[in-house]
């Protein structure tokens, strides 16, 4: 199994498309993991411990990436040889960054003045892009076919997932 | 992760830090962006008409080397022609900070908005020039 990486959705049997059952990955995720427990395998051969603990891994790995719209965006492109996030690739659509900078300043703001209302405006207000952003990766990724698109909204995605995560640690240490 | 002294010395006290006015005709806008990081960066700059840059600004949101690259590049540009901007590489950056190679990027962010910037004023002036 070292040799050819296992395609994370052929793992949990599922179709590989953006817009998934969560449902089912959740249930083939929990199959997967108790048909490979290690208690299953305290009287096997030291090769099927072995093979069982990698599969394992490896589900859990494909679970956290599957079950996060921009990280299964970002793999389904890998599968392509895109890579989304590229250290090379800085330009972004100018209005895009302007949003970014001004969401960035209001949390400065909010975190500022402990203003919590406005912080879950925010995340509101992220919540909704975050949605039309995945319902463009379904149309892009599963439909259209077009890479460069949704590489683009991948990257997007990508970057509101960011500010979604400080938002909710800025919250998180607000309330304490 | 240690950073170096030179990028704790940016990051706590960052150089020429805010806005310069976006509609002057003088002034050049770069923004650009890494998803990996999520950072932001917004860097201004302000021409004279024998295309030397007298000022510089910038406002970025990101890991503490990319604000060190920011404000570094900041100090670098006064008194460069643009052309001198442009051709500023990000290893420069990265070795006057002394970036671990996991934020190299944070560099090539800064030479991006250099980049952007320069294009900005040089679109300016092309469609001032027009008119």
């Amino acid at each position: 199994m070292q040799n050819t990486p296992i395609n994370y959705f052929e793992l949990f049997a599922i179709a590989e498309q953006f817009d998934l059952d969560e449902t089912t990955l959740e249930s083939n995720f929990r199959k997967t993991q108790s048909a490979n427990h290690p208690d299953r395998f305290i009287s096997a051969p030291a090769s099927e411990k072995l093979v069982a603990m990698q599969l394992a891994t490896l589900a859990n790995e494909a679970y956290s990436v599957l079950k996060s719209p921009a990280k299964r965006a970002k793999y389904m492109l890998e599968q392509h040889s895109i890579d989304a996030i590229a250290d090379t690739n800085t330009a972004m659509p100018a209005e895009f960054l302007m949003q970014q900078m001004e969401w960035r300043e209001r949390i400065e703001d909010a975190k500022m003045a402990r203003n919590i209302a406005e912080l879950d405006e925010i995340a509101g207000e992220l919540k909704l892009e975050t949605n039309s952003l995945i319902n463009e990766l379904h149309e892009l990724l599963d439909i259209k076919k077009d890479l460069t698109s949704a590489t683009a909204v991948t990257r997007k995605l990508i970057f509101i997932d960011k500010v979604c995560a400080d938002i909710d640690q800025v919250i998180e240490q607000l309330d304490d | 992760m240690a950073y170096s002294d030179k990028v704790l010395d940016h990051y706590e006290n960052p150089r020429n830090v805010g806005s310069l006015d976006k509609n002057d005709p003088h002034v050049g806008t770069g923004m650009v962006g890494a998803p990996a990081c999520g950072d932001v960066m917004k860097l201004m700059i302000k021409v004279n008409d024998n295309g030397i840059i007298e000022d510089a600004k910038f406002k970025t949101y990101g890991c503490g080397s990319a604000i060190a690259s920011s404000s570094l590049v900041t100090e670098w540009l006064k008194g460069r022609t643009i052309e001198e901007a442009y051709a500023i590489k990000n290893s420069e950056i990265a070795e006057e900070l002394a970036l671990p190679p996991v934020k190299i990027h944070c560099s090539v962010l800064a030479e991006d908005a250099i980049k952007a910037a320069v294009a900005d004023i040089k679109a300016k002036q092309a469609a001032k020039a027009e008119a």
